[in-house]
């Protein structure tokens, strides 16, 4: 818990910062105003959730390189059942299962051949991509709006109640459920205990390959709903979206406290990495940085939230 | 047991051995490594499956295929490296694989409440339940491990090496905890290197020597020198070779020498020709006393010198002709996977490197000091515990340093593996070109008072003035570090 604490602080400082410069740049207190929190809501949602299955994955002790190629393959399997006239509710289930699809892949390749998670996961996710592009025919599926897109769109007048859009909700429902899983259920227990020390789990009796494959299932249905949110945005099929999402999603689980090492992960903590992420991106881009500012910017908020834990870490033993 | 037998491939580990041990009863294993102990263990504990006899457990057939079968019958083993689960707490540990949940989610409070329980019958209350494992001592994950064994109903307990890394006070608990147990009916097997704490804390004794049961009885009465013998097969007269020896330029000198939190103050010089020994209980500082000489601790106050050279990194030390091995073997000793050649030369390779010119260069090391192996290109972490220790040392007879740091170079390994890195440490400093100085961090201190010269205890942090070995003992040296005099 200190751990989020820790992470929700630089969360605020980083907030704050640029509430600082952007008001110093233009006079108004524009970064804080409840449609800006909104719009970083909003953005931080796809990042945010396909994160909460990262965080598992990595607390188990593996990675998933294929995240951002499954997020293009949802949104192309939703978009194609929309435009075969399928329901939105039975298209979204799809985009969701097509991600737990190529989760159970990934689970059935890593506990069946024995293969490192981090090689298994880079050859899915240059074959899933394929499979996204020939689903799609290299081209972009243009579908049907409907009340899927409104997801997270920015609340209309009427619904203001929502206070955000029901994305962003979804988001949080499903973190409460992914953290009580990490803490308060048998199988977050042995999750932990995979990433902690493998040989030590098989000993106590924990099914070590289900447990895995499980984490990897869920990880990919997570994964898939962030591709349906990733629909939600664009409203087109894309097999090109989100190339090289898998690292800002790594990225957010990192800042938030996990060790790549496995047998750590906090939900909130990677949450709130994402979030981090956004708020640079945002107030970077209302500042007018360029792009390659931002990035150098992200860059180095990578790096030193990783290096400030180590030293943490080192001063307690 | 009866007439136990194991092979693997050509080598046969386990022949027809039998061992009976009544509930209530501590029995101690005895034997060199590779003399098949621990192939017994696994065998009754499930982790391997016999070729030949057959085991009762209470007067039933018992055949166990793996160690959770064994566990569920109700026989545990707990591992010399510990099998717990670093991240998680105590209390998660004792029941990992077994959680106990209400309405699907876990039920903390009966975990908590059981495993203070489990503690408290252990004589160890003061063990939080909700620790995070990696945060306790090596003594306090031991309890863990037992704790855990008992939680599940166990009644044989299996310790295998349980006090290699425990400091006396800590030992002398667990034999308590040990005494505790069987007093409850428990049946306690335990494998251990040291005789004299098998003799003081077993009831009963067996002794395998090439994988036949050679001794065993009672051990109340039996001398050391005669389980010795059954051991190695002879009289072992010469355990600490010692020859005359002269004591040349100093090599090593600390001054008032203080790291980050230990050690405190230590001053110390090493000559050459000269073995010197420090003594002190785990966390008094003599790890990371070596640590900061060898440069892989920061220097807080005080002054080191290495023939000469003043503060300096690992790479400079190498350089200027000292060598350090690690108590950690299979952690900063070896690297495992790579060869037994490479290890020995990993710190002086030279521009080339061939097949030919590597076994060329490791053969005079694997020579003296007696490594077993196949062939010097294979992964060193298929030689035996004993042989690996062997190569960790002999890197520094292929650099041929001047002077030795050593941290606990003996741990855990086979009588015979020791005699053959005592007999290589005293033919160092005594030999007639350049002798080289040993400085020796130690815990058993019949070790310490055999091979070395002088012997200074650390305390907290502080090192105290060296002793002429002669003119110290045992008594002496173990009141100085737990406390007891000034």
């Amino acid at each position: 818990m200190r751990r989020n604490l820790v992470t929700l602080m630089a969360l605020l400082g980083a907030f704050l910062l640029f509430a600082i410069l952007v008001h110093s740049e233009t006079g108004d207190f524009g970064f804080v105003s409840g449609p800006n929190l909104e719009l970083i809501l909003r953005q931080t949602a796809i990042v945010g959730t396909a994160a909460l299955g990262m965080t598992l994955i990595i607390a188990a002790g593996g990675i998933d390189l294929s995240a951002g190629a499954v997020i293009a393959l949802s949104t192309v399997v939703l978009a194609a059942a929309l435009s075969a006239g399928l329901s939105p509710l039975a298209a979204a289930i799809l985009g969701v299962l097509a991600g737990a699809a190529a989760g159970a892949l990934n689970g059935i390749l890593v506990t069946v051949l024995g293969v490192v998670p981090f090689i298994v996961t880079l050859g899915t996710m240059l074959a899933l991509r394929g499979v996204a592009k020939g689903l799609a025919h290299e081209q972009k599926i243009d579908a049907p709006m409907t009340w899927v897109n409104s997801a997270l769109a920015a609340l209309k007048p009427e619904d203001r109640w929502m206070l955000f859009p029901p994305g962003v909700w979804l988001t949080v429902v499903l973190a409460v459920l992914v953290g009580v899983t990490l803490n308060y259920t048998r199988f977050g227990r042995h999750l932990l205990a995979v990433g902690s020390n493998e040989a030590a789990a098989r000993l106590a009796g924990v099914q070590v390959g289900r447990v895995k494959r499980r984490v990897y299932l869920l990880g990919g249905a997570l994964v898939g709903v962030a591709g349906v949110f990733q629909f939600a945005r664009l409203s087109v099929g894309d097999p090109t979206v989100a190339t090289g999402l898998e690292l800002d999603i790594i990225a957010a689980v990192v800042i938030g406290g996990a060790s790549l090492a496995g047998g750590e992960g906090w939900v909130l903590g990677s949450l709130l990495g994402a979030l981090i992420m956004t708020v640079i991106r945002a107030g970077g881009s209302q500042l007018g940085w360029s792009n390659w500012v931002q990035e150098i910017v992200t860059g180095a908020i990578i790096v030193t939230a990783v290096a400030i834990d180590r030293i943490r870490h080192r001063r307690h033993g | 047991m009866r007439g136990i037998g194991k092979r693997f491939g050509a080598t046969e580990a386990l022949a027809a051995v039998d061992l009976s041990v009544a509930s209530g009863e501590i029995h101690a294993l005895l034997g060199q490594n590779g003399a098949g102990k621990s192939t017994l263990m696994k065998i009754l504990s499930g982790a391997l499956v016999p070729d030949a006899g057959s085991i009762e457990l209470d007067g039933q057939p018992y055949r166990p295929r793996n160690p959770l079968e064994g566990r569920r019958a109700g026989v545990a083993m707990i591992y010399q490296e510990l099998s717990l689960v670093p991240h998680l707490s105590v209390a998660e540990n004792v029941f990992l694989g077994v959680e106990p949940t209400r309405r699907g989610l876990l039920d903390r409070v009966l975990m908590r409440q059981r495993t203070r329980e489990v503690l408290a019958e252990l004589g160890s209350p003061d063990v939080d339940p909700d620790a995070r494992v990696d945060a306790l001592p090596i003594a306090g994950r031991q309890i863990v491990e037992i704790a855990r064994a008992l939680a599940a109903g166990c009644r044989v307990l299996v310790l295998d090496e349980p006090t290699s890394s425990l400091p006396r006070p800590d030992a002398d608990r667990l034999f308590a905890t040990m005494r505790r147990l069987a007093g409850q009916g428990q049946a306690i097997v335990y494998i251990t290197h040291f005789l004299e704490e098998a003799l003081a804390a077993g009831d009963r004794y067996s002794v395998l020597r090439d994988g036949r049961l050679v001794e065993s009885g009672a051990t109340a009465g039996v001398p050391p020198e005669r389980i010795v013998t059954a051991m190695v097969g002879r009289a072992g007269s010469e355990a600490y070779p010692r020859s005359p020896r002269q004591a040349g330029e100093a090599l090593l000198a600390i001054d008032n020498l203080a790291g980050l939190t230990r050690p405190n103050d230590a001053s110390l010089t090493v000559h050459r020709g000269e073995v010197v020994g420090i003594f002190g209980l785990v966390g008094s500082g003599r790890t990371e006393l070596i640590r900061a000489i060898f440069g892989l601790d920061p220097v807080l106050r005080g002054d080191v010198r290495v023939m000469g050279l003043g503060e300096a990194a690992p790479t400079a030390r190498w350089r200027s002709g000292a060598g350090m091995v690690s108590e950690d073997r299979k952690g900063e000793g070896l690297a495992v996977g790579l060869s037994v050649a490479d290890n020995l030369m990993l710190t002086a390779f030279g521009p080339w490197v061939t097949a030919a010119g590597q076994r060329a260069a490791s053969g005079p090391v694997i020579g003296e000091l007696g490594i077993r192996l196949a062939d010097p290109l294979q992964p060193v972490g298929q030689l035996s515990g004993g042989n690996q220790q062997k190569v960790a040392f002999g890197r520094l007879l292929h650099h041929d340093v001047d002077l030795l740091l050593l941290d606990e170079p003996t741990r855990g390994i086979d009588v015979a593996s020791k005699a053959a890195i005592y007999r290589t440490i005293d033919r160092l400093v005594t030999r007639a070109d350049r002798p080289c100085g040993v400085l020796i961090v130690g815990s058993y201190l019949p070790e310490l008072l055999g091979i070395c010269d002088r012997i200074a205890v650390m305390r907290r942090g502080t090192l105290a003035p060296p002793v002429g070995a002669a003119e110290t003992s045992e008594h002496a040296l173990l009141l100085a570090a737990s406390g007891g005099g000034n």
